[in-house]
């Protein structure tokens, strides 16, 4: 039943923004697409304002960052949540770092207002037009954005401990 | 006269015509945690708030990092901390999604017993304060007592009280021991007499009512878009209830009612989570009539803990313990997201492993920084005192604010 509708709407998704679909998995039956970045607020208005999919309600937003993607290493991922259907989906988006822009999703969701601050704060993705883009639980004179993976999270001129042996 | 109609500001009509700028918070005594709003009031209505969060910010997703997967579930205590169990066993359900482990249905039973414990602690503790924030003290006293039995009963099971860490990853570390049982069995014969007086001291008390009907109201469309879950979504009028939704650990094995709301106000907040208790307490009494004999736990040894008695006999136990505690098992690559119905709304966790020892990004979907962003919008154009009331029927907890 839910494979069904992943598959329907995938081939939905895919109809209707040809080429834009740019990969697509279904890990844990969780439909999974990655979008172009320029392409996320067209793709979810529409399917927020589908009749049949009604994707009414934004479950989360983060980020993530994969530093050995060469010109794709910020992501933000998107939960979304169609209570008609009762069908979830994530939708990512990845950019290259030293251009880390996305458009913003507060003009379709209000929720996404203090997630993308966050969302900010931890990687430094810039959301074009949002109200207020502001650090949200970081201080605000922090110059840094803890998150990204270059930052480790103990004090790296320590000797003492090696990782060598049991990873990161 | 100001009319607020939907949380907004009808009427612009001024008291004193004076603006003043008011600091409430980080401590202040009426907001339960730590919170900090810049209030513009004239006179006693407020134009605008702005809330500053992140006082209590512990940088738990890094941390996650670079911890293995079973030293997470103590940082999981520590964001709803008046309902730790729900955000444990939140937190052992993803990780178990993400191994593909099989649970024996006792240990499901079981985890829904004590995370419908939690979440009558959870709902006790806030339906209390807004009796406290209105002035009657007395209700909050004796639930407190109830909410110290519950917490006497997490004791017998994990040992703790407050930060639980309770349950492991795969079941529990021990089986209900026949105490628990006992106090269990005790407290749902007597609890559900003293709430009902607690109740009656409330809910139907002219008094109560006049003070929080109309208090802080968002409507159901506003608090979809706001991202509201739990028991504030549902006062609004919306039924939606992650445990029904996409039911996790047997709970579509109970029979229970979701309680919905009309207004979102914080009377319908209040009688929600009222009506949540009772049917909290119908679906134990079912788990416990209905507790399946087995295991207490799933048979994944390379993520359950072995007896000790074992690891000094056996071999293979050894092995296990040693990669465990030193977080060497090897866990599948993949992303997995897993939401519960956490006492103030979807708790989620949305983990990306690459096959390390420890996850490779963690989310923790916390309801109540979603939701606390819709606070301005409810309580612009009201009096401060139900600013007050506001935010503790939202229920909004510092530690899962600012995880």
């Amino acid at each position: 039943m839910e494979t069904q509708m992943n598959n329907k709407l995938l081939e939905a998704l895919q109809g209707n923004f040809p080429g834009k679909i740019l990969q697509a998995e279904t890990p844990y039956g969780f439909l999974t697409i990655e979008i172009p970045p320029a392409d996320n607020v067209e793709i979810v208005s529409w399917l927020q304002n589908h009749e049949k999919w009604d994707m009414n309600f934004m479950t989360d937003l983060c980020g993530i960052h994969y530093p050995e993607n060469e010109g794709k290493e910020i992501g933000v991922v998107y939960h979304l949540h169609s209570f008609k259907n009762n069908l979830r989906m994530r939708i990512k988006a990845f950019m290259p770092k030293d251009k880390a822009e996305i458009q913003t999703m507060t003009g379709l969701f209000a929720a996404a207002n203090w997630m993308e601050r966050e969302t900010y704060d931890f990687y430094g993705i810039q959301f074009t037009g949002h109200p207020d883009l502001r650090r949200i639980l970081n201080v605000d004179n922090m110059d840094y954005f803890p998150m990204l993976k270059e930052y480790a999270l103990e004090d790296e001129t320590r000797t003492d401990k090696t990782d060598k042996f049991f990873g990161r | 006269m100001t009319i607020r109609n939907g949380g907004q500001l009808v009427s612009t009509e001024t008291i004193d015509g004076e603006i003043a700028t008011l600091n409430l918070g980080p401590t202040h005594p009426a907001t339960h945690g730590v919170f900090q709003n810049v209030m513009k009031v004239d006179g006693e209505r407020i134009i605008s708030a702005e809330p500053t969060i992140g006082y209590i910010h512990r940088a738990f997703e890094k941390i996650a990092e670079r911890r293995p997967y079973a030293q997470i579930t103590p940082l999981t205590d520590r964001m709803n901390y008046c309902s730790s169990p729900i955000n444990n066993m939140g937190w052992h359900m993803t990780v178990e999604k993400l191994i593909g482990a099989e649970l024996p249905k006792r240990v499901e039973y079981m985890r829904v017993i004590i995370m419908e414990l939690a979440r009558i602690a959870d709902h006790l503790v806030c339906n209390s304060v807004i009796g406290v924030d209105t002035g009657a003290l007395t209700g909050f006293t004796y639930m407190f007592q109830e909410r110290e039995k519950i917490y006497d009963m997490y004791e017998e099971v994990c040992g703790a009280r407050l930060t639980t860490n309770i349950g492991r990853i795969g079941g529990f570390e021990r089986d209900f021991n026949p105490t628990f049982i006992k106090k269990l069995k005790a407290w749902l014969k007597e609890f559900p007499a003293k709430f009902e007086e607690f109740d009656r001291l409330l809910c139907r008390n002219r008094i109560f009512m006049d003070r929080v009907i109309k208090a802080g109201p968002i409507s159901g469309e506003r608090a979809l878009s706001y991202g509201f879950t739990g028991p504030n979504l549902r006062a609004a009028g919306v039924d939606y209830d992650v445990r029904v939704m996409s039911p996790y650990s047997s709970y579509g094995d109970f029979e229970f009612d979701i309680p919905v709301g009309r207004d979102g106000d914080t009377y319908d907040r209040f009688v929600v989570r009222q009506e949540e208790i009772r049917q909290s307490l119908r679906i134990i009494h079912q788990a416990l009539d209905n507790l399946p004999e087995g295991s207490y736990h799933a048979d994944v040894p390379e993520f359950y803990l072995p007896d000790k008695q074992e690891v000094y006999t056996s071999m293979e136990a050894l092995i296990y313990h040693f990669k465990i505690v030193m977080g060497e098992t090897p866990v599948p690559a993949g992303e997995v997201y897993h939401s519960v119905e956490g006492a103030n709304g979807e708790l989620g966790f949305y983990m990306v492993s690459d096959g390390g020892r420890t996850p490779y990004r963690l989310h923790f979907r916390r309801p109540c920084f979603i939701y606390y962003q819709a606070y301005p919008e409810m309580v612009k154009g009201s009096v401060l005192s139900d600013a007050i009331l506001t935010m503790s029927s939202m229920n909004v907890i510092a530690g899962e604010l600012d995880a």
